[in-house]
């Protein structure tokens, strides 16, 4: 195997061959011990779900604009991941990316083993870049995706032993002037989406959600509101998917795609959505069972002259000073 | 078969070297000129898609003269070699010099073991953090590498273009200034081959240009090039 850092100065032959624009295919050839995927895992399960490698969780990604040449902006992309890693029971990380730039028109998120996705993601990212410095012309955006199903498939083998990787892929088609969105699975099956989609452990909260949250012809703000909503809903109900972090001031990684290129929606935007999504709720949640938690009585009124109204209070241990018997566990 | 009569190592280069360097002089000039706020590369080359100049990395850009077939192969393993570097490495650890010297030792073995030397004179540049920060890497046929300064020509004429850049670049130039030098050194050549006086350069329309910067503000990928409506205002600004 030549490396760059063994070769005694002089280009290998292999850098001057003619021929792919690819360089995944050039890794393959040249040094395919680099490439995700090709390395021989020790073991079954070396790091399935509950091991030691840490996962990523849930994406979420949505159209928004029409494509209507009169509407404002064409059809734009919007997709958002939170910043949880975990590692069986454990939080691995709290401020963890999983929402890329792939290419100034395209952005991937992935879910699934974090260590294997942020490889494959940075060979992605190599991939277009290199494409475009040796063509000089980008990828249609078709060609980005089937790029991106190959490199899924290249890593079956690692997917087997539970180290699998699922992105999500979205990007503005310069050639049909719209924001289209990829879906894919384990074997690289490619799948087109439209409207809305998420990936991850979260991803059947976040999809519940948006299918409620989701309008035609939604503005590019609306559609980052309802991307961390989602991801919110997702937070909510799996311990794998962080909600926003409002003491740390960590948010998730909202980006958007238009004919401007892709965009990176800023901390003080996501706050103020954060923020607005949680005062809802907690407005939302008085306004159905007060200043409490949902069940529990009204400690202002006597239990005596409260009694058991429905017949739930009181249920959760040492929350009810007057209550005997529930007191023990 | 008769025996082929000796040859002395030294004619044997010399004829190797006269042989690339007149296939060199025949191409038109590329010049590269620092300023300000980066380094311009330009050239004239009326083809849209068949470039002289590219770009190899981050801060990295590539310009060449002679046998396209030939820098074009080079072009592109450059372009894998510093990828390949970041990618197992990281991407600041991709530099002018690295890719230089493996385009040096490249070069050199070509020239002395195949049968026929490569014609190409290449120049890799990369921009820094400040203007004292930029390199600017001229390799010859050879595998000659010299560490440049300011300004490169390379091509037809080289030297005497070189010669008049000298006199009129200084530095902390804007990039309009350089563009207008840049255009006026490339028309100096007439279209056959000969030298124009100072002041009577032949005029060059923005569409027979290939210019391109790699510029010091830009966050992370440097290179930009300049066409269109873009090159032609920059050419029309009043200079100093």
């Amino acid at each position: 195997m030549t490396h760059p850092a063994d070769t005694s100065g002089r280009l290998p032959d292999a850098f001057l061959r003619p021929g792919s624009s690819s360089f995944v295919d050039f890794l393959a050839e040249h040094s395919p011990d680099l490439l995700p995927g090709r390395r021989p895992a020790a073991g079954g399960a070396a790091g399935g779900p509950d091991g030691l490698s840490p996962h990523a969780t849930t994406i979420v990604a949505l159209t928004f604009g029409s494509d209507d040449p009169e509407g404002a902006g064409g059809r734009g992309v919007v997709m958002a991941g939170d910043r949880r890693a975990t590692m069986g029971n454990m939080i691995a990380s709290r401020e963890m990316e999983k929402v890329f730039a792939a290419d100034a028109y395209s952005v991937v998120g992935i879910a699934g083993s974090a260590g294997v996705a942020v490889e494959l993601v940075r060979l992605f990212q190599l991939e277009l870049e290199h494409y475009e410095k040796i063509e000089g012309s980008l990828l249609s955006l078709d060609g980005k995706a089937n790029r991106l199903a190959t490199m899924i498939r290249g890593n079956l083998p690692l997917a087997m032993q539970g180290l699998a990787v699922v992105p999500l892929f979205a990007g503005y088609d310069l050639d049909r002037g719209t924001g289209r969105l990829f879906s894919y699975d384990v074997t690289g099956g490619r799948y087109e989406e439209h409207d809305h989609h998420t990936v991850g452990s979260g991803s059947v909260f976040a999809r519940g959600a948006m299918k409620k949250l989701w309008r035609p012809g939604m503005g590019a703000d609306e559609a980052v509101a309802v991307a961390v909503e989602a991801l919110y809903d997702a937070a909510d109900d799996d311990s794998a998917t962080g909600g926003p972090d409002t003491v740390r001031q960590l948010w998730p990684v909202v980006t958007t795609v238009t004919s401007e290129g892709v965009r990176h929606v800023s901390d003080d935007e996501l706050a103020s959505v954060a923020e607005r999504i949680i005062t809802e709720r907690r407005a939302a949640h008085v306004a159905a069972h007060g200043n409490r938690p949902a069940g529990r009585r009204d400690p202002s009124v006597a239990p005596e002259a409260g009694g058991r109204p429905g017949g739930q209070a009181g249920e959760q241990p040492g929350e009810q000073p007057g209550e005997q018997g529930g007191a023990r566990a | 078969m008769t025996m082929p009569f000796y040859v002395s190592p030294e004619q044997l280069m010399k004829d190797r070297a006269d042989f690339a360097r007149k296939g060199i002089a025949r191409g038109r000039s590329v010049v590269v000129l620092a300023y300000d706020g980066g380094i311009l590369f330009a050239t004239e080359n009326p083809s849209r898609a068949l470039h002289k100049i590219s770009e190899i990395y981050d801060r990295i850009a590539f310009a060449a003269v002679g046998k396209y077939n030939e820098f074009e192969n080079l072009r592109v393993a450059g372009v894998r070699y510093a990828d390949l570097r970041g990618y197992s490495y990281d991407r600041t650890d991709v530099t002018a010099r690295g890719l230089a010297n493996a385009y040096a030792q490249t070069l050199g073995t070509v020239f002395t073991t195949e049968s026929k030397p490569l014609e190409v004179e290449l120049v890799v540049a990369e921009v820094g953090d400040t203007p004292a920060a930029d390199q600017v890497y001229r390799l010859s046929y050879d595998g000659s590498v010299a560490d440049e300064r300011g300004y490169v020509v390379m091509g037809g004429q080289a030297e005497q273009l070189g010669a008049r850049l000298g006199d009129d670049w200084h530095e902390g130039m804007t990039l309009a200034d350089v563009l207008r030098l840049a255009v006026r050194t490339l028309g100096a050549v007439g279209t056959d081959g000969t030298l124009a006086t100072a002041g009577s350069e032949r005029e060059i329309a923005p569409a027979g240009l290939e210019v391109a910067v790699l510029e010091r503000d830009r966050p992370r990928r440097a290179f930009r090039r300049l066409t269109g409506a873009g090159l032609a205002g920059l050419l029309e600004q009043p200079g100093d």
